[in-house]
């Protein structure tokens, strides 16, 4: 089946370079930042955005985890299990949180992580920040920052990791 | 699965995704607002035919925090006092349109027997002297918080073995985990055949104590005394209660568990239940966030259907 890959580890790294400074520049510093990284692939980018934001600004943001199946719209009509627990040992209230995650789709995932995110505390705004905007929007969310656009058939797959992102046919799902 | 009768109905690997899952809501559980919009429209009733405190409070918190709608019946103020059978009973609940049932009977089986008559998920809170399975999954959790694994851990389960729900389903859950588990009893406290259970059997707490991680203490009934089976309750202490020269003799680190209600005096001295490795109230408190991994599995992850 064909595989393509779309971006190297070079081109990733470079992305979270220049996400990192857009953060820096839209927000005119990094006071009251924190970064939450969606569980599973949004996290270890979480963290590289915080290592960058640390290269660049000498500022040590706070970073947490955020598991939303608890708060998924789809609940009962396939299986849904946390993948991780949620770890946010911080209060959001008067805080910017940037919701980090590896690829936006229809935006559900994102709807659940905002309702989510109130239950930590009332944010003063939240961005949103993906490595892949790969289309097909199914509600009114746009993200803040994006690693590269990329269109896609709704039956393909993304997969994003250190080693690049890699864009291919969806192997027979379970 | 679509109900939770028995332990068994998990099995090994469904004990470890219900552990995985509570540490999920144990961190809910630690919010402000320690309460998560997953079972929103469904409604779960707890149909206690037998008293309960801890038990019954404990289930609906947790459905309460996973934002379903609870009822509770009570065998007190029903019409079971007018003479409607179970069956009557559960089919009229079932017909307002309900999505979990928790069950809790003094007979063995009724849980099981209700699953057969409706579609709704059927939890067991405890049925005769068969099972109490989230009793048992919550102390399973309660050891792993403190022990961080019960394979090879030694466990000593003292106490009525015999007429015990706690006691069967913590010997299944405790064993699958791969615990090494010590019946100690007086003979005639234990079950007439123990053919199966993968258990040691002692009738000497002082010689078991000082080599066991830990002490599951069972409630002493004082009915036991009028059937004969021990001599007195002051007896009973004395030869199988945990007393504060006995407890003395544990090893530091050695929990001490109950899984309530708790006489104190007789199986537990009072100044034991406030030792450091005395992990009582943790139980209870653990039991909100197993009974929410519970609800979440039959009603929301869509594994049960």
């Amino acid at each position: 089946m064909p595989r393509a890959q779309v971006m190297s580890d070079a081109d990733v790294r470079r992305a979270v370079t220049r996400i990192a400074h857009e953060v820096v520049e839209r927000n005119h510093g990094l006071a009251d930042i924190v970064l939450i990284g969606l569980q599973t692939g949004g996290v270890p980018l979480a963290n590289r955005l915080a290592a960058e934001l640390a290269r660049i600004e000498g500022t040590d943001l706070p970073v947490g985890s955020l598991d939303v199946a608890f708060y998924r719209d789809d609940i009962g009509l396939r299986p849904v299990l946390p993948e991780a627990v949620t770890d946010i040992p911080f209060d959001l209230t008067g805080k910017t949180v940037v919701l980090v995650d590896d690829v936006l789709f229809t935006g559900r995932t994102i709807r659940a992580a905002l309702n989510a995110l109130n239950d930590y505390g009332r944010a003063r705004a939240v961005q949103l920040a993906v490595m892949v905007d790969r289309g097909h929007r199914e509600l009114p969310i746009r993200p803040d920052y994006v690693g590269k656009n990329l269109p896609t058939r709704r039956d393909e797959m993304v997969d994003v990791s250190d080693e690049g992102v890699i864009l291919g046919d969806v192997v027979a799902v379970k | 699965m679509r109900h939770l009768l028995s332990v068994s109905d998990l099995g090994p690997d469904g004990i470890e995704e219900v552990m995985g899952l509570t540490d999920s809501f144990v961190e809910v559980s630690s919010r402000a607002i320690p309460k998560v919009p997953t079972l929103r429209g469904k409604t779960v009733v707890s149909l206690f035919f037998e008293n309960s405190t801890r038990t019954r409070l404990s289930f609906e918190t947790a459905a309460k925090r996973l934002s379903a709608d609870t009822m509770t019946f009570s065998v007190g103020t029903s019409s079971v006092n007018k003479g409607e059978s179970v069956r009557d009973t559960v089919e009229t609940i079932e017909a307002m349109g309900i999505d979990a049932v928790v069950v809790r009977h003094s007979s063995a089986g009724v849980p099981w027997q209700v699953s057969r008559w409706i579609d709704a998920a059927v939890i067991n809170a405890g049925d005769g002297w068969h099972e109490h399975p989230t009793q048992a999954l919550l102390d399973c959790y309660t050891i792993r918080e403190r022990l961080a694994t019960l394979e090879g851990r030694r466990v000593a389960i003292v106490g009525d073995i015999k007429h015990s729900r706690v006691a069967r389903s913590a010997v299944l859950a405790f064993t699958a985990l791969g615990a090494d588990v010590t019946l100690v009893a007086p003979p005639t406290l234990l079950p007439p055949s123990l053919a199966g259970w993968p258990v040691q059997v002692s009738h000497d707490l002082d010689e078991v104590l000082p080599k066991v991680d830990v002490v599951y203490l069972l409630r002493m009934q004082s009915e036991r005394t009028q059937e004969a089976l021990i001599p007195s309750l002051r007896e009973y202490t004395a030869r199988y209660g945990l007393t504060r020269r006995r407890a003395a003799q544990l090893q530091p680190s050695t929990l001490v568990m109950h899984p309530g209600p708790m006489n104190r005096g007789v199986e537990i001295a009072a100044e034991v239940t406030t030792m450091p490795n005395a992990v009582i109230t943790r139980q209870v408190a653990n039991g909100v966030a197993v009974r929410m991994a519970v609800l979440f599995l039959l009603l929301g992850s869509g594994a049960g259907r």
